[in-house]
């Protein structure tokens, strides 16, 4: 009884996005690991599908980048279609459909997708592996997000998804207060998560556009 | 006629009952808990005239960090230290039993411990238990007979090296010791005669370079540098001698925690009965 071949391997990682009426910001940190060794501390878990849909995964980044690039060409070919860019609940659901198209051998991969709406307020789903997904205000995934998730109930609590009328998720944050939150959570998820570490990087999205920062982390 | 055959206790040696009885636990489902391990960096190198010993300050539970200044330069007696890797509660007790059975003869005799004598007691422990504590020890010491430097493994197996290093952070550490370490810092006299070359120093630098390469490339070890200098007469324990990972971002607005955050769905208060006085017993004299 030999241990059979694995096609899967977590590489770690963090994500987070919150959203607010205005904006949305996505965040996942920079460290790429395997058991106890780091492979790279400068690797990109976001990925931009759409002008106004950003995607942070972790989870198998081998799955990650074959998920990113499917929905690449999926988006393609909707702009030859359509001639205009994928709405952010669009392309939610073309993620789940992705997923669950390989409902018996799955994506490793674990994925919040973040953007705006065609109302153009902040939005944010949040999946598992075979492709159940939620809108939410906020969310985390991967290896932190047992440290991160209290944290984010606590300070950004959101309405019962079940209550009639359905009441709005996205957070009273300030657009700031958000991305200083995201910061904090991300350093403290790394003082005791080992896989979550190095750097962070931040995608803001809003009527404006998209804009980019990243901060250090720890390196050990 | 019987064929049954009737399993007798074993006559002597080691009985490994339990160890059968856990993995058929196991195999039903049944989980031992998990331990505190100190996936970790140990380092130690002989110098000219002792030892330096050193060692990270992260203590690990699965991917979790349980403790992130934790001591694994422990003491075994007043010349002798010992790094630990493995399970913390196995490190910490098999030095500390070996510690007191060290005090014990040195009481007997009159004599300071000798470094062997730990490694003796610590290798036979160990290989009594087969492996089943799991504790990876760098041990260092000065004794009458100089200074020295063992690795001993959970098996019970021993080492005695110029220099060495143990845990999860083992090859990261020795990649610097195999590149950087030179017969010049044990036994080069006469060159340091002429150069001065602080030795001690050097050997603490060599250490602590170790350590790091431990703490930033492996995922076990992480936090601080401990290191522990033992010479003739003298030890200098220098805990969190460097502070490598210092947290990197604080919200200057700090958090505030509203009540509420939690809905209250309904309440019911039960009142505690203040227990009566049962008539006809003595009260208890004051």
């Amino acid at each position: 009884m030999g241990s059979r071949w694995s096609p899967y391997d977590n590489n770690g990682g963090t994500c987070v996005a919150i959203a607010g009426s205005d904006y949305c910001v996505i965040a996942a940190d920079t460290r790429m690991s395997t058991g106890y060794s780091i492979l790279t501390r400068d690797y990109s878990k976001i990925c931009k599908l759409a002008d106004k849909a950003v995607m942070a995964s972790s989870g198998f980044q081998a799955d990650v980048r074959a998920l990113q690039k499917n929905l690449a060409a999926k988006h393609l070919a909707y702009q030859h279609q359509h001639n205009k860019q994928m709405s952010c609940p669009a392309m939610a659901h073309l993620l789940s459909n992705t997923l669950y198209y390989k409902r018996f051998f799955p994506y490793y991969s674990f994925n919040v997708l973040g953007g705006l709406d065609n109302e153009g307020k902040g939005c944010v789903f949040t999946y598992d592996a075979v492709g159940s997904y939620e809108r939410v205000g906020y969310s985390t995934q991967g290896s932190g997000s047992s440290l991160i998730m209290p944290v984010l109930d606590n300070q950004l609590k959101s309405p019962s998804p079940l209550l009639l009328p359905a009441k709005d998720a996205v957070t009273p944050l300030s657009e700031s207060d958000a991305v200083d939150l995201v910061k904090d959570v991300f350093a403290s998820a790394t003082e005791r998560d080992i896989y979550t570490g190095d750097a962070v990087e931040i995608v803001v999205i809003n009527a404006k556009g998209i804009r980019r920062e990243s901060i250090d982390l720890r390196k050990d | 006629m019987s064929k049954a055959t009737v399993e007798l206790p074993p006559k002597g040696g080691f009985n490994f009952d339990l160890c059968r009885r856990n993995d058929m636990l196991t195999k039903n489902g049944v989980h031992a808990p998990s331990f505190l391990k100190t996936g970790t960096t140990i380092v130690g190198l002989v110098f000219q005239d002792g030892v330096v010993l050193g060692a990270d300050t992260r203590a690990t539970e699965g991917p979790i960090v349980a403790d992130k200044n934790c001591e694994k330069i422990h003491y075994m007696a007043p010349n002798i230290y010992c790094c630990g890797a493995g399970t913390a509660a196995d490190t910490e007790n098999v030095t500390d039993m070996i510690s007191s059975q060290l005090l014990l003869h040195r009481y007997a005799t009159g004599r300071e411990s000798r470094v062997v004598t730990a490694l003796t007691l610590l290798k036979t422990h160990l290989f009594g238990y087969q492996g089943h504590v799991s504790a990876a020890l760098v041990l260092g010491g000065v004794d009458i007979t100089g200074p020295h430097l063992h690795t001993i493994y959970p098996h019970g197996s021993t080492d005695t090296l110029p220099f060495a290093t143990m845990g999860s952070g083992s090859l990261a550490a020795m990649a610097i010791f195999e590149s950087k370490y030179r017969e010049g810092l044990t036994f080069n006299l006469v060159y340091c005669a002429f150069v001065e070359i602080p030795q001690r120093d050097e050997g603490v630098k060599l250490v602590t370079e170790a350590i790091c390469s431990g703490i930033f490339n492996d995922l076990g070890s992480g936090s601080n540098v401990d290191v522990c200098v033992i010479t003739k007469g003298k030890v200098e324990y220098l805990r969190n001698h460097q502070k490598p990972n210092p947290r990197t971002y604080i919200s200057s607005k700090g958090f505030s925690f509203l009540k509420g955050q939690t809905e209250v769905l309904s309440t019911k208060v039960t009142l505690l009965e203040k227990p009566q006085q049962e008539e006809g017993v003595d009260k208890m004299e004051e």
